[in-house]
């Protein structure tokens, strides 16, 4: 590092380098409260309007109160940016900034950086009043330089300081413009940026963070000795950045449905509280209920009253919903529920992202509870599933779920503008009188749909109920109205498979290895899969949406493969384990199913470790499972 | 079924005159002599007396003998999971104002698997007459103890005796937040019967009646006991409590004036060991009810939900 001081301001002398790069992960870290995750998503929200693809996570501390300057308390965000679609979180940090030496560790504990890795550390510590904390941060510098990072020190408080009074409030814009210098962002985008987030607050506050903007900015074109330039390819479309969480109560209020009964359950809360805060304009409310059970029940009450409605949880809650569940499939009541799943079993680990509800959803409750399971693999579908499952509960009254996940959740990823269409609001509710003569479970027998009574309707009247009961909604328990009764709500599975479509490969149609997913990690196995071919080996992909029933021509496309694994975030057991005989091996959820469905042997890669997969660790599988092959 | 039809909750004027024939439905599968019975004929009375729609009319009920009852009634019935018939309840009425929703749940439905349920409901105060049938067994399953038997009571599970004192409904309802309306009666006086429903279904809130049931078929010495009993039964009388006629009066040994604004009464009558009372414990006309809350921005336009997404778009728009 150069150590001249700063006098004059100006653009970077033309004699300065950028390195060009396709793509490139910038982490910021600090103890929560110091404004990191503000300081990231205005950086992904500049790249977007840029035209740059971005994907942005959120680094969440482990606790409510961590103390500061802790490895529990560092809190932050990952941005990762690239010229074309970014689809996922990647792999290892190129860029680190870090508010202390202290936050970086958990990351480093989590394998979030390799040799290579620049941490652009603030430097106060260094000079701190208290020797401990002087020599903390010199046994960290040393500890980073010798595990191969680059470390810069920069004093980020002794500049901010030049700007504001309190540099711990400030320090995250500066640090904005560091990195808009770095990668050669659009200053005016970025100061436009400012000027939108501190909208409603004074102009002092817009005019401060501005020149801290541009302090940051500055600093880093004199001092920094590294540049890089990102050039955008995506040109500039209508977009919205949001998370998955944001996108699915969007979607809540497309959809139609006009009440989301829920109760609070990380990380499934937050679509509810972006609901709560405009749903009510668009006619819809959020109802806290006093379980997940009462949810539910509140849920079906009103889709039952011809209100539409959608019940959000996740794991624990979804556990708590089962015996409702049932009754809703068995009395035929439409209904969305949205599971975000997180890692179980019980408590599990509420802020960490697993798949593995997929095997409750679809065999969970008693008895044969046929449903359809959508499971969306990104931002944008996460709000385009709800639409369609309120479609689908209606037209073939039944419960419909859509899983998604923590990643999905918590994931910030820029897409086009969605165009909501009238239609989609539609309500359900018809009070014409109910045709005279016909039963409220007049079952088609080729898709075992019927029409439904909804109260309000004069001459449809009938008692609804979870005991098995003929077409005529009669309570029954004869041995062939119960056998047809179930297979004409098995029929609706059928039936609703005959509309869906092969899903796409990604790849080649044949090949030695076709890599199977569900939900989150689309982006990440496609990446792998783009990964390993250019490495030369004969590997595709295919990201499953419909989970129940599943997409057709699922085996003749496994037989085109010399391997077909799945790739999950669930349990399974390593397919070395020494104390687990072959025969006893548990397969990860999505593998047992397609096993079953196809009598293809597919084997899985799947871990719980609580992480997004990175493309690299299924670049690594792709590797060893084709090795045999390539040898 | 996309059709964009306006939001059809709208109180219409009945064009058709109802019997009580027209609410009846199917033969009540209960025991001869069975409390069911009656209260069966006095909701069906107050439908007639009232005029409700069939179609706009709902029961919910959980699961027991007593939660069989929508499938008696020529309505709208939801007969749902044993213990959860307050939220599916809550579900039907938060943004149907039009319907007319009743609660039927028993001792073991309501007290015991619906615990939870129950106390939140009372705090919800949505416009629901709810009829606790208390027979202080579990009847369906065949003679279990449940929350209110009195100890001592013999049953498969406790064959020497149940050996905790009982839920007092009437008092616990009594204690909980925002409670609205709470109302005693029993299924062998149906004069009392008949007007406490009926004021129950008046109020415009929780209506909480507990009823106290016979079970000739698993306590029926219980059963003939209760009948029996003019000693330990009070009928409560105010100007503002439940009216009923002089013959029904004068069946009552015992009768006190009480002001069902009065909740510390109400309360002290409801845990008087040696006594029942029968009538209106408590109102409140003005707690806040959580069903005004659910319909109050019914029946917004496509127009207005398409300008919020159009807003919030803007929002999340770079
Ligand atoms: C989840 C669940 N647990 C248990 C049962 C079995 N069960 C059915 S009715 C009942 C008790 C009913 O007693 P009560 O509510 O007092 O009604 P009654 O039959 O006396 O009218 C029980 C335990 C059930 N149906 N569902
Ligand atoms: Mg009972």
């Amino acid at each position: 590092m150069s150590g001249q001081s700063t006098t004059t301001a100006g653009p970077v002398p033309a004699t300065r380098e950028r390195t060009t790069l396709s793509e490139h992960i910038v982490e910021i870290v600090s103890d929560s409260g110091e404004g990191a995750q503000k300081a990231g998503q205005s950086f992904g929200a500049i790249s977007a309007k840029m035209g740059n693809g971005v994907w942005t996570v959120e680094i969440i501390p482990s606790d409510i109160q961590p103390p500061p300057r802790t490895k529990e308390s560092a809190s932050g965000i990952r941005i990762r940016i690239g010229s074309g679609v970014v689809s996922n979180a990647g792999d290892e940090a190129n860029i680190v900034v870090a508010f202390n030496e202290i936050a970086p560790y958990s990351r480093i504990e989590q394998g979030a950086y390799q040799k290579g890795t620049k941490i652009l550390l603030e430097s106060m510590w260094a000079s701190h009043d208290d020797e401990e904390v002087r020599e903390n941060y010199a046994r960290a510098v040393a500890d980073f330089k010798r595990l191969g990072f680059e470390v810069y020190e920069i004093p980020m408080q002794e500049e901010c300081l030049k700007v504001v009074p309190d540099a711990r409030r400030g320090k995250n814009m500066w640090v904005l413009g560091l990195l808009c210098q770095l990668y050669n962002r659009d200053i005016e985008i970025a100061a436009d940026q400012i000027r939108h987030t501190f909208r409603k607050k004074s102009q002092q506050v817009v005019d401060v963070n501005l020149q801290l903007l541009q302090g940051g900015f500055e600093w880093a074109g004199k001092h920094l000795d590294f540049l890089y330039d990102l050039p955008p390819t995506l040109g500039e479309i209508d977009q919205v950045v949001m998370n998955g969480n944001e996108a699915l109560s969007l979607g809540v209020i497309a959809s139609g449905i006009e009440v989301c009964s829920m109760y609070p359950i990380t990380p499934a809360t937050s679509a509810s509280h972006h609901l709560a805060e405009c749903f009510e304009r668009a006619g819809g409310l959020v109802h806290q209920a006093e379980d997940e059970i009462a949810a539910i029940g509140f849920a079906i009450g009103s889709s039952y009253s011809g209100k539409p409605a959608v019940t959000i949880t996740s794991g624990p809650g979804l556990a708590l919903k089962t015996e409702f569940i049932g009754l809703a499939v068995m009395a035929e009541v439409p209904l969305v529920i949205i599971d975000v799943q997180r890692g179980g079993p019980s408590t599990g680990m509420p802020t960490k992202v697993e798949q593995s509800d997929l095997l409750a959803v679809l065999y969970g409750q008693p008895g044969d509870t046929p449903k359809i399971v959508l499971a969306p693999s990104t931002i944008e579908e996460c709000f385009q599933f709800v639409i369609l499952a309120r479609q689908i509960a209606e037209a073939f009254r039944t419960p419909v779920f859509v899983l998604t996940d923590s990643n999905l959740a918590t994931g910030v990823q820029p897409f086009a503008r969605p165009k909501p269409r009238k239609e989609w609001f539609a309500p359900p509710i018809d009070q014409s009188p109910w045709p005279q003569g016909l039963n409220p479970y007049e079952w088609e027998p080729s898709n075992g749909i019927s029409k439904r009574p909804i109260p309000g309707q004069r001459g449809g009247e009938f008692t609804v109920t979870g005991l098995n009961h003929n077409k005529e909604g009669r309570v029954s328990y004869l041995p062939e109205v119960n056998q047809r009764s179930s297979t004409m709500r098995s029929r609706k599975l059928a039936a609703f498979a005959r509309t869906l479509k092969p899903p796409r490969i990604h790849g080649d149609d044949q090949g030695d290895l076709l890599v199977v997913g569900w939900g989150s990690t689309r982006g990440a196995i496609e990446e792998a899969v783009d990964r390993a071919r250019a490495e030369g080996i004969a590997v595709s992909s295919l990201h499953l949406r419909f989970m129940s029933p599943f997409e057709p021509e699922l085996k003749q496309i496994f037989s085109r493969f010399k391997n077909v694994v799945t790739a999950e975030i669930n349990y399974s057991d390593a397919v070395d384990d020494e104390f687990v005989p072959a025969e006893h091996r548990r397969y990860a959820q999505l593998a047992w199913v397609l096993r079953a469905r196809t009598l293809v042997d597919i084997g899985c890669f799947s871990n719980v470790h609580g992480q997004p997969m990175r493309p690299k660790s299924i670049l690594d599988a792709i590797r060893t499972i084709t090795q045999p092959q390539n040898a | 079924m996309y059709g964009l039809k306006p939001d059809p909750c709208v109180l219409e004027v009945p064009d058709k005159y109802y019997s009580t024939g027209d609410y009846e439905k199917g033969v009540a599968r209960w025991c001869p002599g069975c409390g069911d019975h009656s209260v069966l004929s006095a909701v069906q009375r107050l439908c007639q007396e009232k005029q409700l729609p069939p179609e706009k009319t709902v029961f919910v009920s959980g699961i027991g003998c007593s939660s069989r009852f929508p499938h008696y009634m020529k309505t709208y019935g939801f007969h749902g999971l044993h213990g959860r018939a307050f939220p599916v309840a809550e579900g039907v009425k938060f943004r149907r104002p039009d319907l007319n929703v009743f609660v039927v749940t028993g001792d073991g439905d309501c007290l015991s698997i619906g615990a939870g349920h129950w106390i939140h409901s009372i705090r919800y105060n949505m416009n629901l007459t709810v009829l606790l049938f208390d027979n202080q067994i579990y009847g369906m399953t065949k003679k279990q103890t449940s929350p209110t038997s009195p100890m001592g009571t013999i049953s498969n599970t406790h064959p020497h005796g149940s050996v905790l004192p009982p839920i007092n409904p009437v008092q616990s309802t009594l204690g909980v937040a925002n409670v609205s309306f709470v109302a005693q009666t029993a299924d062998w006086i149906p004069g009392h019967l008949y007007a406490t429903i009926k004021a129950a279904h008046e109020h415009q809130g929780f209506s909480f009646v507990k009823i106290m049931m016979r079970c000739t078929k698993f306590l029926p010495e219980q059963a003939k006991q209760m009948v029996g009993d003019k000693e330990h039964m009070t009928l409560l009388q105010h100007p503002d409590g439940i009216e009923v006629d002089m013959a029904t009066a004068n069946l009552f040994k015992h009768t006190v004036q009480h002001d069902p604004k009065d909740i510390n009464k109400a309360r002290e009558y409801s845990e008087d060991p040696d006594m029942f009372y029968l009538g209106l414990y408590y109102q409140d006309k003005t707690a806040p009810r959580y069903d005004l809350y659910g319909a109050h921005n019914l029946g917004a336009t496509p127009e207005q939900k398409l300008q919020v997404l159009e807003e919030e778009f803007d929002k999340f728009a770079v």
